[in-house]
């Protein structure tokens, strides 16, 4: 088995490379946003940027099972939302840190991810679709009958995450670099989880289940591990949410927050990784934009969305592709 | 104590006999088309909408109810051709983003042509008013007009798949749509009067609740989900796993926020069973549907997993 790793190892290469490069460039922009904006005098646009990132941390998540995966989970908010309370709760116990509150929101997830995901994937298709959307639900009302934390109204937090003691977090540019550094790291460990046997494996059971069985392996086991890795990871988003908005809700794991999720994966290209980040950015960018220039921006991106769907199935890394293949 | 289950036993009834109305046209739809439909519950939205409206224009529930037939078909009808037909080719995630696209459309469009405040729509004269049911025991004529007329389209839907050509169509259709074409039949007529009788029957429940509901732009959401659990634990396709699954739903939702609390209060502390129960209650259909599906991944009539 190693030596097919080894020798399929620098075939995939060249394939990957300019995506990994795409993303070291998205990354350098990123950092580069909090002096731009500081220097056109609009410093709460650093806000809206730590939100673009966490939410990409989510969708690079979600990239990981939906695209190598093709686990269509309709119900990843609900793992923002473990994160966001995760702050919450712990923050109202004294436990402040930031690492800690990681620990805990990922703990969480793991054992909701381990028992929904071992539940869902005795199941393929539609009804995977429509279960992890019931157990996201379940999540939500259960958040939303937490009256201890607001209930259905939320729970504003009093201050940030620590790091280390260190109230560095309250300084919003601190926040967007440690968020920044979150998802370049998180990218690092999805980009070797993928080329790594295990993703190798997965793709493999993306493709041909049946053939991955017969071969030896168990797609459950691999399925579940990776559903659960994705439910951690994006907890990591939901705790940076928290602190980023300095406030929780329900709100967060609504079942459009999880179809939002979808969109942005999809809008970048499913199973790309990078492209998963640039969605994000591609799918709140164009919230804020229409929320800007009319009050029903929901109306423009539905229909932003259908179109999308009808006439360009592979989202932008798909348009861009065509593009590119039209130019040569 | 018998008379609040009797009570309860029967609003779960009632919101069964609706949540089958929805489930039906949506286990269909993902039976025989294979297409995951988010949009369902903006069909039942948009049913409470028109006889809101229509029953406002006419001064008649009755009129809002029979113009709401017309406008519903010609809405599911619409539907079909601009955007679910372009769907039944493509992968279940292009279905859940185009659909998931119209439950945005839907919702602004509802809010920028009916407002965003809630609308109330007149109890009809003929149902008003409450029955005796058994010794001090009242109930509402009109809930129970709710449940005669849900289980009538239950029937009528009953009669109508097992009994009648275009049923076996359906039949035929859910368990392998590939032979029905093969075997000549117009397969994309067929969708659309599937998707359509689907959307008239959504709208329908719609239109029934509204006059003990106020209408607003959330109504569709909350049931969508509750139907989504009803089909996967009916089985995807079967009409009669849908009836069951609604029932069996709709009676563990309505009794345990009931009585959730109150037997806990057996073994924990009021306080706490209060809490306790508050939190489980909504959680209590999910946990059914884990079940059951841990027993039986396709469902209770499911013959495909």
């Amino acid at each position: 088995m190693a030596e097919t790793t080894v020798s399929a190892a620098p075939r995939r290469a060249p394939a990957i490379a300019p995506r990994v490069k795409a993303a070291a460039v998205l990354f350098v922009l990123f950092a580069l946003v909090p002096p731009v904006v500081t220097a056109l005098g609009d410093p709460f646009l650093v806000l809206v940027a730590t939100r673009i990132l966490a939410y990409a941390i989510a969708a690079l998540a979600l990239d990981l099972i939906l695209g190598y995966g093709a686990m269509v989970s309709f119900g990843h908010a609900a793992y923002l939302g473990f994160g966001t309370y995760a702050v919450a709760i712990l923050s109202s116990y004294g436990v402040n840190d930031l690492f800690l509150q990681m620990l805990g929101a990922i703990l969480v997830s793991a054992v909701f991810a381990f028992v929904t995901g071992a539940i869902s994937l005795r199941t393929r298709g539609v009804y995977f679709i429509m279960i992890t959307l019931a157990f996201g639900q379940m999540a939500f009302f259960f958040f939303i009958s937490l009256s201890a934390y607001g209930g259905d109204d939320g729970y504003g937090l009093s201050n940030r995450s620590t790091i280390f003691g260190s109230d560095m977090l309250e300084n919003d540019v601190t926040l967007f670099y440690v968020t920044l550094a979150l998802l370049i790291a998180l990218f690092a460990l999805c980009h070797r989880i993928v080329s790594s046997r295990f993703g190798r494996v997965l793709t493999g059971i993306r493709e041909n289940a049946t053939r991955m069985e017969a071969i030896g392996y168990a797609p459950f086991r691999y399925q579940l591990t990776a559903f659960v890795i994705s439910g951690c990871m994006t907890s990591v988003a939901g705790v940076l949410l928290a602190n980023q908005a300095e406030f929780v809700s329900p709100a967060f794991m609504s079942w459009h927050r999880s179809g939002e999720l979808i969109v942005m994966v999809v809008l970048g290209g499913i199973g790309t990784l990078t492209g998963a980040i640039g969605g994000a950015v591609a799918a709140l960018l164009l919230e804020e934009f229409l929320g800007m220039v009319t009050d029903h921006w929901q109306l423009w991106f539905g229909l932003f969305l259908v179109l999308m769907v009808l006439f360009s199935p592979r989202g932008i890394t798909g348009l861009v592709e065509q593009i590119g293949r039209r130019k040569r | 104590m018998t008379n609040l289950f009797v009570l309860q036993l029967l609003n779960g009834v009632q919101l069964g006999v609706l949540l089958f109305l929805i489930a039906a046209g949506l286990t269909l739809v993902f039976g025989i088309m294979d297409v995951v439909n988010l949009a369902h519950g903006v069909l039942y939205m948009v049913g409470a909408y028109f006889v809101a409206t229509f029953a406002a224009w006419t001064g008649s529930f009755w009129w809002g109810l029979l113009l709401m037939l017309p406008a519903a078909v010609a809405v599911g009808l619409i539907l079909e051709l601009v955007v679910i037909r372009r769907l039944y080719t493509r992968s279940h995630l292009d279905q859940v983003l185009a659909t998931f696209g119209l439950v945005m459309m839907a919702n602004e469009t509802v809010k920028i042509v009916w407002g965003v405040s809630p609308l109330s729509v007149p109890m009809p004269e003929l149902l008003s008013g409450s029955v005796p049911l058994m010794g001090p025991l009242q109930y509402p004529v009109y809930r129970i007009a709710i449940i005669v007329a849900g289980l009538g389209v239950a029937a009528g839907l009953f009669l109508m798949v097992n009994y009648t050509r275009i049923g076996m169509l359906l039949r035929a259709g859910a368990t392998n749509r590939a032979m029905v074409s093969a075997l000549g039949i117009d397969i994309g007529k067929l969708f659309a009067v599937v998707f359509t009788l689907g959307a008239v029957l959504a709208c329908l429940a719609g239109a029934l609740i509204a006059p003990i509901l106020s209408v607003d732009t959330g109504m569709g959401e909350s049931v969508l989900i509750l139907t989504f659990v009803v089909v996967v634990i009916g089985g995807i396709g079967s009409i009669k796993g849908a009836f069951l699954g609604a029932i069996l739903v709709a009676v563990v939702d309505t009794l345990g926020g009931v009585f959730g609390p109150i037997l806990l209060r057996e073994v924990l502390d009021p306080a706490a069973a209060g809490q306790a129960g508050r939190m489980l209650a909504p959680m209590l259909v999910y946990i059914l549907m884990a079940v059951i599906l841990f027993a039986k991944p396709a469902g209770l009539f499911g013959g495909r997993a």
